[in-house]
């Protein structure tokens, strides 16, 4: 990573404190001893085996992050590549945590053999396919992978230089194009997710690159304190300082998912096994956010005059975009999809704001910062379930997603259609949930920032969501029962991500004091 | 902070509505409206133990979030009592007279278990909205009240319910969402000032006044006139009460409706003076158009739950108009408007649900000579008819005068105007009786049943208090009347001075 800087000046040994490290390299770690279980254990043993290596990475990662909380320290480790500070531990907890629930639902046997295909390398609907169904295979590397993905995922918001985050974003980005394939139903579809998602991606990581040459260029360094510094006494034309910010957050928004970067979204949602999904929409934002606030807040906070009039569009864009499109929609899957791309945007305008104690926000009021951590807490669990309970509802085996396979849903499983229902009414920004408290604050975030225009776009799009979600709510209670699909029990650990989704949602939304209190003490980011 | 009877009134029938749903058939009704009564019973112990001259009272102040200035904050002055008990009286008028509503009428209609939990948890929701102190609280229950009322109108109604359902949904949090960016604005303003907080104690303090004030004022004012509804936000309010049964319309248009104008006396006057007075010609123009309109339309209609809704907004423009004339007459007049027209229009609602079901279409016409038939039923009709056209004598009389009156003294143009109301109200009444009571019988009504002992027993409290508050409304303008004067103070406006030199009443 960042050796080839160290060669140019002086070569010395990097000194790592590896407990602040831990949690990156654990994970790192259970993925490798993954890939070798894949190759060493037997078939029979193979799933066991990936789970426990996956669920004990997970727990020890988790115990050291909160080891180095309780510590406090907030440094710049590896040599600048890693700022191990208040929002890192903050988010990298979410993202343990929400792995961690993601996997859970990736154990389920019971809804169908298995979420995904028995072999994923063979032609759909093939004879090999057929044969490894026959057998009851099904891929096991999606444990290792996941991990792979969640080790990008811990380093992308915590890289402190644009070469670091460039080599995170890959490597979150690649496993994830592999697991979008990987669907055991609608083959095709999961395959076409799947390339689209790499295409889009690999091309957005083209134009980041680019915007990291350019910053390179304006400023002489990759490190964002540099860069800051490069800023505030600029000895290059401020044209290349543009220029790159907006490559570089194309490339970001493009994780993030925000118009006019969120073409793949729909489709790789849709495609995509579904705890897949669930896995993406909420680890992925996660980490594309908390890149892109450290970037740039850190990086490029004295040019916030520059982005942030560019980034209000791009949110209203987002919200705007996201909500019309999820109207027209008649899938759930799907309408949960554009649904992300507006939460995306509702997450934007906290950032857009950038009210923070260095400029203008006042001690103890909801900074950005605080406002975006708490929203993507608690926006992930909810996803999580939602997503979880989209795999119950199916027609001869196949997830049944049409809005008009879910009507009537109340009188064959009042349980789904009501859990269903309440995780819609906290995407609706309903009180009492969390993503109230959760709009709440970003709302406050952006207003305390003199955005109070957006929070007012963000209001009226808001009504436009409240069509679709009411709509599914309309359909499942009120509606005749659908002949065509049924409910699935799932297995014990799905039900369990459903069960903690829904507690967290409803706790964060009645006391949601706690978690303030974490996301507030996360505090400003290490410079 | 004594015993927290506040919050237990509005946990009792939440608590109530979880013992419906885990009840067998027939005793979640019992089990129903036993805790109905019980927060009935607590009411009436709220208003024995009351001081009208003692200001907010039974206050409890927790904080709940305090990162963004949240308060768990109850209290009652006159104004919120006279809601609480309202509500209080009409939710077990309506559990009884909807005692087996839900299972009649259309296929793929919900039970009368669910019904009953959600007008209990509806009715918990209001005791919270109507004594939050704390803004954030109140805009909490505020939105919180659309999901039982949403299940109300979408699980029971009439053929085109969920279309119903969703509109009212929409405009109500279309509402409530324009009402968050101000909840949002008042704690920048908050925070700005020092510690951010939430209670009305607290944001008074601030000054509000000028442009901030202003914008966050036109927030509140629009959830609150959607809400109450005025013209033009109104047009939700037919179409859900048209498509809901008549205990789910009675409980929007008595109580749900009411947070509306609730909101404007205790919020949009309490914090916003100055914002309040600067907006005063332009609420008092829509309230006389809102008057007349629904007055107009109610003529026009030709199902009777969309006239007795049309009635709804005639009367909620003259409650609004009583308001904003800024004298301690009209503003009390309103306050009282709120409580009898709660009474009267439930009373309405109930007595023509009960001729609706038996005849099985919501249709004017479908109905003829029904006094023949069923006199009691005819006679009841008449009565709470009379009650909302505001006939001398019964409660909702007192109400109209004073809110004339006092809009009078100061607006004499637009009191002048607004008496036109109270013609077209007389139209719409007598004309409704006339159509359907009157003139030969006609066949499809002939087999008719007067009303069961259930039906007459659920409307005898509304008649009662009616008749009482009609010639005694003291009682109720004894706690009214300081809470009044309280919000003349905060506004800063004096009653108008007669050109004589003397006060007016």
């Amino acid at each position: 990573m960042t050796q080839e800087i160290a060669v140019l000046m002086e070569i010395s040994a990097p000194t790592l404190d590896y407990r602040l490290l831990a949690p990156v390299l654990i994970v790192f770690g259970a993925a490798v001893v993954g890939v070798v279980v894949e190759a060493l254990v037997p078939r029979a043993a193979r799933r066991l085996t990936q789970v426990v290596v996956a669920f004990a990475a997970l727990v020890a990662a988790m115990v050291m992050v909160g080891v180095n909380a309780s510590a406090g320290t907030r440094i710049v480790e590896a040599v600048g590549s890693i700022a191990v500070d208040g929002p890192t531990l903050f988010l990298w907890g979410a993202l343990i945590l929400l792995t961690g629930l993601s996997l859970l639902v990736f154990l389920d046997r019971d809804v169908d053999d298995s979420p995904f295909t028995p072999s994923a390398a063979s032609v759909p609907g093939g004879v090999t396919e057929q044969e490894a169904q026959e057998a009851g295979h099904a891929h096991t590397e999606v444990f290792p992978l996941t991990l792979f993905a969640l080790s990008g995922m811990l380093v992308f918001p915590a890289a402190n230089d644009l070469l670091t985050l460039f080599v995170a974003l890959e490597v979150l980005s690649l496993p994830l194009y592999v697991l979008s394939g990987l669907a055991r139903r609608r083959r095709l579809l999961s395959q076409e997710s799947s390339l689209k998602y790499f295409l889009l991606g690999a091309m957005s990581s083209g134009f980041f690159l680019y915007g990291i040459t350019l910053l390179y260029g304006y400023s002489g360094t990759f490190d964002y304190a540099g860069i800051a510094e490069a800023v505030l006494n600029p000895t290059q034309p401020a044209g290349l300082l543009i220029a790159g910010l907006g490559l570089l957050g194309m490339g970001l928004l493009f994780k993030v998912g925000a118009v006019p970067f969120h073409s793949w979204t729909p489709d790789v949602y849709v495609g995509a096994p579904t705890p897949v999904t669930g896995f993406m929409a909420a680890c992925t934002k996660i980490a594309a956010v908390g890149a892109l606030l450290r970037v740039l807040y850190v990086a490029l906070g004295a040019a916030r005059w520059d982005w942030q009039p560019a980034l209000a569009v791009v949110a209203v864009l987002t919200m705007v975009v996201g909500a019309i499109m999820a109207v027209t929609q008649t899938d759930v899957k799907r309408i949960l999809a554009y649904s992300s791309i507006v939460h995306a945007g509702f997450i934007l305008t906290a950032i857009v704001g950038a009210h923070q104690l260095g400029s203008g926000a006042q001690a103890g009021a909801v900074t950005s910062i605080e406002a975006v951590l708490f929203y993507l807490a608690v926006y992930g669990a909810s996803t999580i379930a939602a997503f979880a309970l989209l795999t119950m509802v199916r027609d001869r085996g196949v997830e049944a997603n049409n809005v008009s396979d879910w009507a009537g849903l109340a009188k064959k499983s009042p349980r789904v259609a009501a859990a269903f229902a309440f995780l819609l009414l906290s995407f609706a920004g309903i009180p009492l949930t969390s993503g109230f408290i959760g709009k709440w604050v970003v709302f406050a975030a952006a207003w305390g920032g003199g955005y109070a225009w957006l929070v007012i776009v963000a209001v009226l799009v808001s009504v436009v969501t409240a069509v679709f979600y009411f709509g599914i709510i309309v359909s499942m209670f009120f509606g005749e029962p659908a002949e065509t699909s049924e409910v699935v029990e799932p297995s014990i650990p799905t039900l369990l991500a459903v069960a903690i989704g829904i507690a967290v949602t409803f706790v964060a939304g009645v006391v949601p004091g706690p978690l303030l209190e974490l996301a507030a003490k996360a505090g400003e980011f290490v410079r | 902070m004594g015993f927290p009877i506040l919050t237990v009134l509005a946990l009792v029938p939440l608590v109530g509505a979880l013992l419906v749903m885990i009840a067998r058939d027939n005793g979640a009704r019992v089990v129903g409206l036993v805790s109905s009564l019980a927060a009935f019973g607590l009411a009436v112990v709220l208003v024995v133990m009351y001081e009208p001259e003692a200001g907010m009272q039974f206050t409890e102040q927790v904080t709940w979030i305090e990162q963004i200035g949240l308060h768990y904050a109850l209290g009652v002055d006159g104004i919120g009592l006279t809601m609480v008990v309202l509500t209080a009286i009409l939710v077990p008028v309506v559990l009884i007279a909807s005692w087996d509503d839900a299972d009649y009428g259309e296929t793929g209609r919900w039970t009368s278990k669910s019904f009953f939990a959600l007008v209990l948890v509806l009715q918990s929701f209001a005791f919270f909205v109507f004594t939050a102190t704390d803004v954030l609280l109140f805009y909490l229950f505020f939105e919180a009240t659309l999901i039982p009322m949403y299940f109300l109108i979408g699980g029971f109604g009439g053929v085109k319910r969920s279309a119903a359902a969703m509109k009212f949904l929409l405009f109500s949090l279309a509402g409530g969402l324009v009402m968050l960016v101000s909840v949002v604005g008042l704690y920048g303003v908050s925070a700005q000032a020092g510690a951010p907080s939430y209670l009305l104690s607290d944001l008074a303090a601030l000054n509000l006044d000028g442009t901030t004030g202003r914008w966050l004022f036109v927030g509140f004012m629009i959830a609150f006139a959607i809400k109450a509804p005025m013209v033009p936000a109104h047009t939700w309010l037919p179409d859900a009460a048209e498509e809901s049964t008549p205990g789910g319309a009675a409980l929007l248009v008595g109580v749900l409706d009411k947070i509306g104008t609730f909101g404007m006396l205790r919020f949009c006057l309490g914090l916003f003076p100055e914002a309040s007075t600067w907006a005063t010609p332009v609420v008092l123009v829509l309230a006389l158009i809102s008057v007349i309109y629904g007055g107009l339309a109610a003529i026009g209609s030709k199902d009777l739950y969309r006239l007795i809704a049309f009635t709804s907004i005639s009367h909620f423009g003259f409650i609004v108009m009583g308001i904003f004339a800024f004298t301690s007459q009209s503003m009390a007049g309103s306050v009282l408007y709120m409580f009898n027209h709660g009474l009267s229009t439930t009373a309405l609602f109930l007595v023509i649900g009960y001729m609706v079901a038996r005849r099985g279409s919501r249709q004017v016409r479908a109905f003829g000579g029904v006094q023949k038939v069923a006199p009691i039923l005819a006679g009841l009709t008449l009565f709470a008819g009379l009650s909302s056209l505001a006939l001398p004598g019964l409660a909702p009389f007192v109400s109209e005068f004073w809110v004339i009156s006092g809009t009078f003294s100061r607006y004499p143009v637009i009191g002048a105007i607004a008496v036109l109301g109270v013609v077209l109200a007389a139209i719409y009444i007598l004309l409704m009786y006339q159509r359907t009571m009157t003139g030969p019988v006609s066949d499809e009504v002939a087999d008719f049943e007067d009303l069961s002992g259930r039906e007459k027993g659920a409307l005898i409290p509304l008649v009662v208090l009616i008749l009482v508050l009609g010639f005694f409304p003291k009682p109720a303008l004894d706690v009214i009347n300081p809470a009044v004067s309280t919000t003349m103070q905060q506004v800063g406006v004096v009653d108008p001075v007669a050109p004589n030199g003397q006060e007016q009443p």
